[in-house]
């Protein structure tokens, strides 16, 4: 048995070890880099054409997603922003950033996110020329955590295509039902806002009636998750009214800014 | 030839890492809620144990011993980045699931116990079948958690529809306490009370022995 | 601002519980809690360690680590991993011979639990965690001591019944591990009631 415990053996193990290891970790992320990349890209696509009701199973996800342009918008005014490069844009830090987003008090944290980004990431899709749905980033907290998905609305800006979330941390079997399809498929024609103007579509508790008065504002609860119904109605709320969406919503109905 | 097959299946009924070292319970409880994501940690570990085994092994001579334990880690480390990258490249679905719990393989005790007491006293092919074994050992208690909770928890094996939901217009209502987290830790409970009824050598002794009632020692000397 | 840090270390403690909720350190955890005592020693070992590393580890990763950290398109998040680690297995070797040398009393209370906690995955799991969520420096401070007080909390519970249960009529083969675990999942189900405390 030779002596390893001499400072050079030691020194030498080490720095070996570390050269061995480092080199090999190194040439497999930088080989693998670009995969990975795309799969993320690729995962936030599919969820994206999935509320918006594309998703084709013949068709390839970024060939579909060709026809949906992204745009900034800033919440503060509705209007699109293309100071902010959409491929950069990261929603967790501007919603930090002091700079880039603003503080919610009680009353208007509706969803509970504490701060509010002053800028998002709009999806528009278009069939032919013609914008056919808008779909919005939408996040809130529920049970567990926060949920965050997309929400896509008809160009009449008033019917909900679809609502799928992409994060969420609720109870399975109970509130994390909310990606069970055929719950998600009871959002479509759905409406948002009353005749006043208020965003009054909400998750109910208990089995829309079919003869409700409210049957087009409102969708099954789940049951035994009231929590997580409620952070859907709340996120729904929070995103759709004049701290969320609204004043782009309001813009794009008066025609003030023009798609394209 | 019966070494290697002692070093290879004693750690699957004899010597369970779970269910008699408590080692590596952590992912154990958390990522079996579906046999799929079940699978996939059960190939990473075994591959990470089996190979870290093998190069510990290979270079057990020249270890120095004050830094061993650092170059145990770097070594493991390094291959748990490895599958890590690997995964996010192929199985982006799945690696997004198990989140954090890839990288915790490193902390996982499995792997560190396996290099410090095997590895660095055999060669590298006995080392290398004593990860499979352990990796081996640790996937069937796995399996079997997430056969459970997948079957009771969501009427499915394996992805494949057995029992129709009631969500989805069947028969069977989900019994929502399997896809809870904390059930693994009943079945964990029960499968070592079982093993234990079949190798009665693995029964604990007890602390405290309550003693017999003194009328019913009485009655019977009487 | 005061009110996020509270709300952080709540959720940290009770909602998030490193050990309950998401199974961390559950082999230490799983091991070290048939007496109160002990468990204390490691509880308070794990708050020490938690709360150093975590802070000690969002530095490294928002200095060297991040994307465009170092200089403008350098992205060094695949070797992470080996970094926390190392850096966890540095620390508590520090921490270890500190105590040794300034405080011998608290060393004699918590030296024989320091060498368990470098592959304790609740530290490393924290680590990761505070990654995961982006946490600034401050907010990673309170990350730390919440997820370990969390942590502590958890062990000497499970020690205090685990104390009283040795005293019960357990089935031969449910013994010590097995009543363990099905405490712990029971306690489990305890902590599942904290949900939907929004702060």
């Amino acid at each position: 048995m030779k002596n390893n415990d001499t400072f050079s053996k030691t020194l030498l193990v080490a720095v070996t070890l570390c050269l061995v290891c480092s080199t090999l970790i190194s040439f497999t992320a930088v080989g693998l880099r670009d995969i990975q990349d795309a799969n993320k890209e690729l995962d936030k696509q599919t969820k994206i054409l999935s509320a918006a009701g594309l998703l084709n199973n013949n068709l390839n996800i970024s060939d579909l997603f060709k026809s949906i342009e992204v745009k900034m918008v800033n919440l503060e005014t509705g209007l699109f922003d293309e100071s902010i490069d959409s491929s950069t844009f990261n929603e967790g830090s501007f919603s930090r950033n002091l700079d880039t987003s603003i503080k919610l008090d009680k009353t208007q944290d509706v969803a509970t996110l504490k701060r509010r980004e002053n800028y998002q990431s709009v999806y528009l899709h278009y069939e032919e020329g013609n914008l056919v749905s808008i779909i919005l980033p939408v996040r809130g907290y529920g049970l567990w955590g926060t949920m965050k998905g997309y929400l896509a609305l008809e160009p009449d800006l008033q019917t909900i295509i679809g609502l799928e979330f992409f994060e969420d941390k609720e109870t399975p079997g109970l509130g994390a039902e909310i990606n069970n399809p055929k719950w998600k498929s009871k959002w479509t024609g759905k409406k948002i806002y009353s005749s006043e103007g208020e965003v009054i579509v909400s998750v109910i508790k208990g089995v829309v009636l079919p003869d409700s008065s409210n049957k087009d504002y409102s969708v099954d609860g789940l049951s035994g998750a009231t929590i997580t119904s409620k952070g859907v109605t709340n996120l729904l709320k929070f995103w759709l009214g004049d701290l969320g969406y609204g004043p782009f919503i309001t813009n794009m109905r008066n025609g003030e800014i023009k798609d394209v | 030839m019966s070494k290697v097959k002692e070093v290879l299946l004693n750690p699957i009924f004899n010597d369970n890492p779970i269910a008699l070292q408590i080692l590596g319970i952590c992912s154990a409880l958390a990522v079996t809620s579906s046999l799929y994501i079940t699978l996939i940690m059960c190939i990473a570990l075994t591959s990470v144990v089996a190979l870290s085994n093998m190069f510990v092994s290979l270079i057990r001579q020249h270890i120095p011993t004050n830094i061993r334990i650092i170059v145990q880690i770097s070594i493991i480390a390094t291959l748990v980045m490895l599958v890590d990258e690997v995964l996010k490249a192929y199985d982006y679905e799945s690696s997004k699931t198990l989140s954090v719990f890839v990288g915790l393989i490193v902390t996982n005790c499995i792997v560190m116990g396996r290099a410090e007491a095997f590895a660095m006293k055999n060669g590298p092919l006995m080392s290398f079948l004593d990860g499979i074994g352990n990796g081996l050992g640790y996937s069937l208690m796995l399996i079997i958690i997430a056969i459970i909770r997948e079957f009771l928890g969501a009427g499915s094996f394996y992805s494949i529809e057995i029992m129709p939901l009631v969500n989805d217009g069947g028969w069977y209502i989900a019994n929502n306490f399997f896809l809870t987290p904390a059930s693994s830790f009943f079945i964990i409970g029960f499968t070592i009370w079982a093993l234990r009824t079949w190798k009665t050598d693995q029964i604990e002794e007890p602390e405290f022995k309550i003693s017999e009632n003194s009328l019913d020692a009485e009655r019977r000397t009487a | 601002m005061l009110e996020a840090y509270l709300s952080i270390f709540i959720k940290a403690v009770f909602i998030e519980n490193i050990a309950i909720n998401f199974f961390l350190g559950m082999c230490t955890f799983l091991a070290i809690s048939k007496k109160i005592q002990p468990a204390i020693g490691l509880g308070v070992a794990v708050i020490v360690v938690l709360g150093l590393s975590v802070p000690i580890n969002n530095l490294i990763y928002n200095i060297f680590l991040k994307e465009d950290a170092l200089f403008p398109g350098s992205d060094l998040r695949f070797v992470g991993l080996i970094c926390y680690i190392g850096i966890i297995a540095a620390l508590v070797q520090i921490l270890e011979m500190f105590l040794d040398r300034y405080l011998p009393a608290l060393y004699n209370a918590l030296g024989v639990f320091l060498p368990l906690i470098t592959v304790n995955c609740a530290i490393l799991g924290g680590v990761l965690f505070m990654v995961e969520r982006n946490y600034l420096f401050s907010e990673s401070i309170v990350y730390g001591l919440g997820a370990g007080t969390g942590w502590a909390l958890a062990i000497v519970a499970l020690a205090g019944i685990t104390e009283r249960l040795k005293y019960a009529d357990i089935p031969e083969g449910l013994q010590g591990l097995g009543i363990t675990f099905i405490t712990v999942g029971l306690m489990c189900f305890g902590f599942m009631s904290f949900g939907g405390i929004s702060l």
